[in-house]
């Protein structure tokens, strides 16, 4: 597969030289490729969000570098503004950043600063609407008359109208209700179909990333300890216990079988692999 | 982000004899400090003076670079300072003269001392808020200023806005921060363009910013109202201020500071 976005000894350090420094990245290799769905898990203040930040150029790195379809992002100013465009990035509680007059201009911010033209614009802020689900009338809306899963919707539009080939989510479903939570998921998957784009989603719900994703980062203490399938990942069980992540509750269940003696599969995670798994310890399959 | 790195009078946990000390000695240690430094006129006493200094920032092991730090924004003022006093003290000892500006011997020592007296001065009070947290500070002004409450002076309500203020600093300089990175992250330029478009550009954080605080006011205000806050009529304290041995002491000799500098000034030193 075709990498989109690497770091190389990626390494990032917090008030460099005063009483506060504190290193939140240390020599991270990171790779995203063309089209997948990513997954990035790591507790809070394991270096997960400020990894996310250098992917799109908000933060500059402490050393290392930062390549975007194999070009140093850092390289010429107009290369890292460009990078924000390509690279969408939807912060945690996104709602708190909305800021016009009404819907359609908040989601027009984004088009705008591209520079594109009027029809463009239009073009793009209608799709971006309709992927996350909002009706037309709500577009001539103050964003702040919404309900917090409307809002939430209207920012995630707003990254959304850029159509950038990389889009990163911080926990995108934090604070919202089950439905909501299924929804916005379910409008990140149309967009990712849609446009062959590339998605990063952090998180920290081990069922959340392991229902959606096709691979998984691990970040934790400033490294990237292991990464891969979430099979291959929630075999760490253990590993992911001590650094206070935790495996899916399937995974547990499995893995505590397995210690128990049962002669089952490892790397379990959602109900239907645990019923194939039984099943077949059980020789029906 | 640059944001997170401004010290705004910042604390410094810590446990030296400083940091236990009352509040209230220290914000009194700093007055009479002040009045020290106004009284001070020659180099004995200065010398004097700053020796004090230079032991108080050993005691409370703030580390020198934060106060150099600290130092850094009132460099316009002192240059300024010293450029007025130069050049516009009249003395008798001319050093240079040309055309209007004449810079006498008078001038060039007032300039020194009163560089040398804001720099202590901000030292002085930056050593008070290394070391003393912003809450116990209120606690200590609060407790100070509690007689004017006779005169109907609302000194608890003052305090606690003050108290809350700074609480809330760190918290706006963080969602700033958020702010900015999400709108920089949707292509919004903060750093080049002219003055109208730069203040154009501040408005996608603005909006949000002051959208925030009244959330998190009013979200306060709630909290407060349901612990049954209304006021400081009979509310007692979770940390009742006391004073110590050491707070009697440091009083003394602070007192006996001032003393010094005044007598050493009666024998013209």
């Amino acid at each position: 597969m075709e990498a989109i976005i690497q770091t190389k000894q990626l390494s990032h350090v917090y008030s460099a030289g005063t009483p506060f420094e504190r290193a939140a990245l240390n020599a991270v290799d990171f790779t995203a490729y063309r089209g997948e769905y990513l997954g990035i898990i790591g507790h809070t203040g394991s270096g997960k969000s400020t990894l996310i930040q250098h992917l799109n150029g908000l933060l500059k790195p402490t050393s290392g570098q930062v390549l975007y379809e194999g070009t140093d992002i850092w390289s010429d100013p107009k290369l890292t503004r460009q990078t924000r465009f390509n690279v969408g990035l939807v912060f945690q509680y996104p709602e708190y950043q909305l800021f016009e007059e009404t819907v359609y201009k908040d989601i027009a911010f984004g088009p705008g600063n591209m520079g594109l033209d009027e029809q463009e614009i239009d073009r793009r802020v209608r799709q971006a609407a309709a992927f996350v689900g909002l009706k037309d009338e709500l577009l001539d809306k103050s964003p702040f008359e919404l309900s917090g899963g409307q809002k939430r919707r209207v920012a995630i539009a707003g990254v959304i109208a850029m159509e950038p080939k990389v889009l990163i989510l911080d926990e995108p479903t934090a604070g919202l209700d089950p439905v909501g939570v299924e929804s916005v998921l379910e409008n990140i998957r149309d967009y990712h179909n849609a446009h062959n784009a590339t998605i990063i989603l952090v998180s920290h719900s081990m069922e959340e990333v392991a229902r959606n994703v096709d691979r998984l980062v691990v970040v934790n203490d400033s490294v990237i300890p292991f990464h891969g399938t979430p099979e291959e990942v929630f075999r760490h069980g253990q590993e992911l216990e001590d650094m206070g992540l935790g495996v899916p509750q399937m995974t547990r269940v499995f893995n505590r079988l397995r210690a128990m003696g049962a002669k089952i599969d490892g790397g379990v995670y959602t109900i239907e692999q645990a019923k194939h798994a039984i099943l077949k310890a059980k020789g029906v399959l | 982000m640059a944001l997170k790195d401004i010290t705004l009078g910042q604390y410094f946990p810590g446990s030296s004899p400083l940091h236990r000390m009352d509040p209230r000695t220290k914000i009194m240690g700093i007055c009479l400090y002040i009045v020290a430094l106004f009284l001070a006129k020659s180099m004995v006493s200065y010398g004097f003076l700053f020796a004090v200094l230079a032991l108080l920032v050993r005691i409370s092991k703030v580390p020198l670079k934060s106060i150099v730090r600290g130092l850094k924004p009132v460099v316009f003022i002192l240059v300024f300072t010293a450029v007025l006093n130069i050049f516009y003290t009249p003395g008798t000892h001319i050093l240079v003269k040309f055309w209007v500006l004449t810079i006498t011997l008078e001038g060039v020592r007032t300039a020194f001392f009163m560089v040398i007296r804001i720099m202590m001065l901000i030292t002085g009070t930056f050593l008070l808020t290394y070391t003393t947290s912003p809450i116990l500070l209120t606690d200590g002004i609060e407790s100070l200023l509690s007689p004017l409450k006779k005169l109907r002076v609302p000194i608890h309500e003052l305090a606690m806005m003050m108290s809350i203020a700074l609480r809330f600093i760190p918290t706006l300089i963080e969602e700033t921060d958020k702010i900015m990175s999400a709108q920089r992250a949707r292509g919004a330029n903060f750093e080049t363009g002219n003055l109208i478009q730069r203040a154009k550009a501040l408005i996608p954080l603005l909006v949000p910013l002051f959208i925030s605080a009244f959330r998190r006011a009013d979200e306060l205000a709630v909290a407060m109202e349901c612990r049954c806050y209304h006021g400081g009529e009979g509310r007692t304290r979770l940390r009742q201020l006391k004073y110590h041995k050491l707070d009697w002491l440091t009083l003394t000799l602070a007192l006996s500071m001032c003393v010094i500098v005044f007598v050493l000034g009666k024998f013209g030193l």
